[in-house]
C-alpha cells in the first residue's frame, strides 16, 4: 500500500520530494532476512519514509545497518544512511502479558503490535523517541 | 628416561593451568562519542599503564576495532584476565558534512566518513566473537535511540552477557533515572570515564557478570 499524493484520497500525504509508504507485515512475512532488507532499502532509496507493521529480528536490524553502510561507502551518490525507530504498542511487562504476547506473535508470525519507521537520512534528520511518543524531524 | 617422564608430567600440569586461565573477550559497544574508548583507556591505564586508543570530540574517532590483550583486572582480591575489544561507534547514518563543522577539510571529512562506515560493519561482525559486552551510553542523551536497542537485542539473541554503562555522569545534563527507566531489565551503572568516577561499582558488576560467561 502506498500513499504518495492527494489524488489518492484524504489519507494520502505528499511533502516535498518524498512520500510515505505503508508496508503491512503480510508483505514481508514470507521473505527471508536478505530479501526483507533488500525490499526495505529499495523503498528507502526511492526517497520514501517507510512505516512497516511489525519489526525486524535483531540480526535483520544489524543487517540493515551494515547494508546501509555499504551503500554509503559504495558509489551510491547522495545516500547518507537511514533513520530507524521501532515503536511498541504494549509496554506491559508482567509474566502473563509477555506470554500472551509471545503466543500471539507465534501465531501471526511476527510482532504485529509494533511498527517500524525507516527513512532516508537525507530526508529524516532525526526520529525522536520517548516511550509513548515519536517525532519525525525532517531536513530542510 | 625418568627425567623425561618427570618433564612431561610437569609440562602437562603447566599447560592445564594456562588452559584454565581463560582470557575473557570483553567488548565495548555503543553509539559514537559516548566514551567507549575513554572507558577502555581508563581500565587499560589502571591495570597495564598503557592506553588502547585516542579520543576526540569529533565523532567516529575510533574507526577500527582495537584490542588490548592479557589485561589482568584485580578487584577486592579477585583477578580476571580480559582481552579488551574497543569497537567503532555504531550509527545508522554517516554524513561527511557533519565533520565539516569541526573545521575538517572536505577530502579529510569524506575519507573519515568512508572509514567510519567500514568501522561500523567491522563492529557488527565482531559481535559474534564476544564473551561479554559493556554497552556504553551517554547519560546526557536520549536512551531510546534505536542503535542502543538494536545492540542490546543482538546481544540477547546471541546470549552474550550485557552490562549497561551510562557514561558522563559528571555532566549537569546527565539523567540516570531516564536511562534506568529505558532498560528496566538491566542493571545500569553510572560512571564518569573522564574522571574515573564510580569505577568501583563498575568492576564489581563486571566480576558479577563474568560468572555468566
Amino acid at each position: 500500500m502506498k500513499m504518495n499524493n492527494s489524488k489518492r484520497g484524504k489519507s494520502g500525504l505528499k511533502l516535498k520530494g518524498f512520500s510515505i509508504q505503508f508496508l503491512p507485515y503480510s508483505e514481508i512475512r514470507n521473505l527471508d532476512g536478505e530479501k526483507r532488507i533488500r525490499k526495505i532499502l529499495g523503498i528507502i532509496r526511492s526517497n520514501n519514509i517507510l512505516i512497516m507493521q511489525g519489526r525486524l529480528r535483531p540480526e535483520e536490524e544489524t543487517k540493515l545497518i551494515t547494508d546501509a553502510m555499504s551503500l554509503i561507502s559504495g558509489s551510491l551518490k547522495d545516500f547518507r544512511g537511514v533513520e530507524l525507530a521501532v515503536v511498541s504498542g504494549s509496554e506491559e511487562r508482567t509474566f502473563f502479558s509477555k506470554l500472551k504476547q509471545r503466543m500471539a506473535n507465534a501465531l501471526s508470525g511476527g510482532d504485529l503490535g509494533t511498527i517500524t519507521i525507516v527513512g532516508p537520512a537525507t530526508i529524516v534528520k532525526e526520529i525522536k523517541k520517548n516511550p509513548k511518543k515519536i517525532e519525525l524531524l525532517l531536513n530542510k | 628416561m625418568p627425567a623425561k617422564i618427570f618433564r612431561n608430567f610437569f609440562s602437562r600440569i603447566l599447560s592445564n593451568i594456562f588452559r584454565n586461565k581463560k582470557e575473557v573477550k570483553l567488548g565495548f559497544y555503543g553509539p559514537p562519542n559516548v566514551g567507549k574508548t575513554s572507558l577502555a583507556n581508563r581500565i587499560c591505564k589502571d591495570f597495564t599503564g598503557e592506553e588502547i586508543g585516542s579520543v576526540s570530540k569529533i565523532p567516529h574517532e575510533t574507526r577500527n576495532v582495537q584490542f588490548k590483550e592479557k589485561v589482568e583486572i584485580e578487584y577486592k582480591g579477585k583477578k580476571m584476565t580480559f582481552k579488551l575489544v574497543d569497537t567503532p561507534g555504531i550509527a545508522t547514518k554517516i554524513d561527511y558534512e557533519d565533520f565539516l563543522k569541526y573545521k575538517m577539510k572536505k577530502g579529510d571529512a569524506k575519507s573519515r566518513a568512508k572509514e567510519a562506515t567500514q568501522g561500523i560493519i567491522e563492529s557488527i561482525k565482531w559481535l559474534d566473537d564476544m564473551d561479554m559486552v559493556v554497552v556504553v551510553l551517554d547519560a546526557t542523551e536520549n536512551p531510546y535511540n534505536q542503535v542502543n536497542i538494536t545492540i542490546i537485542g543482538n546481544l540477547v539473541a546471541r546470549k552474550i552477557p550485557v552490562l549497561i554503562i551510562a557514561n558522563k555522569i559528571d555532566l549537569k545534563k546527565a539523567d540516570m533515572k531516564k536511562i534506568e527507566a529505558a532498560f528496566p531489565e538491566y542493571e545500569v551503572i553510572g560512571i564518569s570515564a573522564r574522571y574515573g568516577e564510580n569505577l568501583e561499582e563498575f568492576y564489581e558488576s563486571l566480576f558479577k557478570l563474568s560468572k555468566k560467561v
